[in-house]
């Protein structure tokens, strides 16, 4: 294990070298936040609406979600998923009589700890977007004749997506961060490749040091893209 | 859940929430010097400090703090003479990497945090201070500071809130906090629905006193003319209610 000179056979693409497994952990942690997030945003709508809707409790069970998962580490929800929905799918499935084992892999519980935790936050960015959009709207598709559900997809939501635009993207460059610690649950993505390769090659600094860099430009092109989405949609 | 397991992961439990609790003591401080010390400098009349700290600002709060604590605890130690070297004493101390790692991190998003602060104050009071022949330092320390204080608690709040979640982190290097006792409490007992729950109500609890506390200190930094009372939104609910109410026994 020489230090010096050996950094390029470190990141040599065949053979023993790198490149090719942290390739293959970024798009690891790529696709759990992308697919996390989308289904994040979906849910976060949903849970918004529920808060603003006029059932009570529909609305306190969204409110209890959101305080509960923006209050706890999401590490903990992360525990919670990876040891509990083994357990709540089969007592589930025992329900319609199917009694054998059932189980999650780690990627699916990656997937669903960041689509939990970026619901809660984008539901509130989602409200805070239907707050801002003037009174005037509600009353014009109401005059156009529009009924409330029709109204509520053709003018408020569109808009509401325009004004929440900022917000998230902040939830996602937190889904992005978040999957850092799915490591833990030794689900294959970047940080745990890195852990590997820096154990292996008994080179931690250099491997953890890659990753940072890695995730600083990550997150420095996603500011830029939603800034340019930002600006492109402000007269949209 | 018997109530052997059940007394058995409230001590476990009990046990660990002081390590959170000093975790984030130490960290909040640190944080906040180095918060204080990248304001100074992004605000300084040279060039290089100024990029300097914009550099540490923008990195720390892009890089994931679980990233910082692995380089800090896991990277270090592959250099020979640091090992060697007196501040390895500090260095193989899980502890104390993440409170090092930790404060780092809270400090950028910190200093964002005071630059909303120092911002969000009139020009005007700034420029009547001047007017009243108040120095420089005068005015910064008697109007810009107090003003920029309050200003900034609430996000502030929302900073100590992160801070506090970003201490589960720690365990990920063999330092045993809440989050920590809780998986291995998840995984030995099965019970992870009411571990889960138990935990869950404890850092609720501990963020809902520290923003009470912090809702206080702003209150006491607000001059007396612009307090509103406490808990306003609450009691006009209460009162709304209770007249409601009155209304309805009357007809």
């Amino acid at each position: 294990m020489g230090a010096s000179g050996s950094i390029i056979d470190l990141f040599a693409w065949g053979g023993d070298g790198w490149t090719r497994p942290l390739l293959t952990g970024l798009g690891v942690t790529m696709a759990c936040a992308c697919i996390g997030y989308v289904l994040g945003v979906v849910l976060g709508l949903a849970v918004a609406f529920a808060k603003l809707g006029s059932n009570r409790w529909l609305g306190a069970a969204a409110t209890l979600y959101t305080t509960l998962l923006r209050g706890v580490p999401p590490l903990l929800v992360i525990f919670l998923l990876f040891f509990g929905t083994n357990g709540a799918l089969m007592w589930v499935a025992r329900g319609f009589g199917y009694t054998g084992y059932i189980e999650v892999d780690a990627f699916t519980v990656g997937v669903m700890a960041v689509a939990f935790v970026s619901a809660a936050y984008s539901s509130e960015v989602f409200r805070g977007a239907h707050a801002a959009i003037p009174v005037g709207q509600f009353e014009a598709y109401t005059a156009l004749g529009l009924r409330p559900f029709a109204g509520l997809w053709t003018v408020i939501i569109p808009q509401m997506f325009r004004l929440a635009l900022p917000g998230l993207g902040n939830v996602w460059i937190m889904a992005i961060k978040e999957t850092t610690l799915l490591s833990v649950i030794s689900l294959a993505e970047l940080m745990r490749v890195v852990g590997v390769a820096g154990r292996t090659t008994g080179q931690p600094f250099i491997f953890y040091g890659v990753a940072a860099l890695v995730y600083l430009v990550l997150v420095a092109i996603s500011s830029r893209a939603f800034h340019a989405l930002e600006t492109r949609m402000r007269w949209a | 859940m018997d109530l052997e397991t059940a007394l058995h992961v409230a001590t476990e439990l009990a046990g660990a929430i002081w390590v959170t609790l000093a975790l984030a003591a130490v960290t909040l401080p640190f944080g906040l010097i180095l918060a204080g010390l990248a304001t100074w400098a992004r605000r300084s009349r040279y060039r290089a400090l100024r990029g300097v700290a914009s550099a540490y600002v923008l990195a720390f709060r892009s890089i994931p703090l679980l990233v910082q604590i692995f380089v800090l605890y896991y990277g270090l130690s592959q250099f020979a003479w640091l090992r060697a070297s007196p501040a390895w004493i500090v260095l193989k101390d899980p502890f104390a990497c993440a409170v090092i790692a930790m404060s780092v991190c809270a400090g950028a998003y910190t200093a964002e945090v005071m630059r909303g602060g120092l911002a969000a104050v009139p020009q005007g009071a700034i420029e009547a201070a001047r007017a009243l022949g108040l120095s420089k330092f005068k005015t910064f320390l008697l109007v810009t500071i107090p003003i920029a204080i309050r200003r900034a608690l609430p996000a502030y709040s929302n900073e100590i809130v992160v801070t506090l979640k970003s201490t589960s982190l720690a365990c990920t290097i063999t330092v045993m906090e809440l989050t920590g006792v809780a998986k291995d409490l998840m995984s030995q007992t099965f019970a992870v629905i009411e571990v889960f729950c138990m935990v869950a109500l404890i850092y609720l609890l501990i963020n809902m006193v520290l923003i009470f506390l912090l809702r206080l200190v702003e209150r006491w930094l607000t001059p007396p003319y612009q307090r509103k009372p406490m808990f306003a939104s609450a009691r006009r609910a209460v009162a709304k209610r209770l007249s409601a109410e009155a209304v309805s026994q009357k007809g």
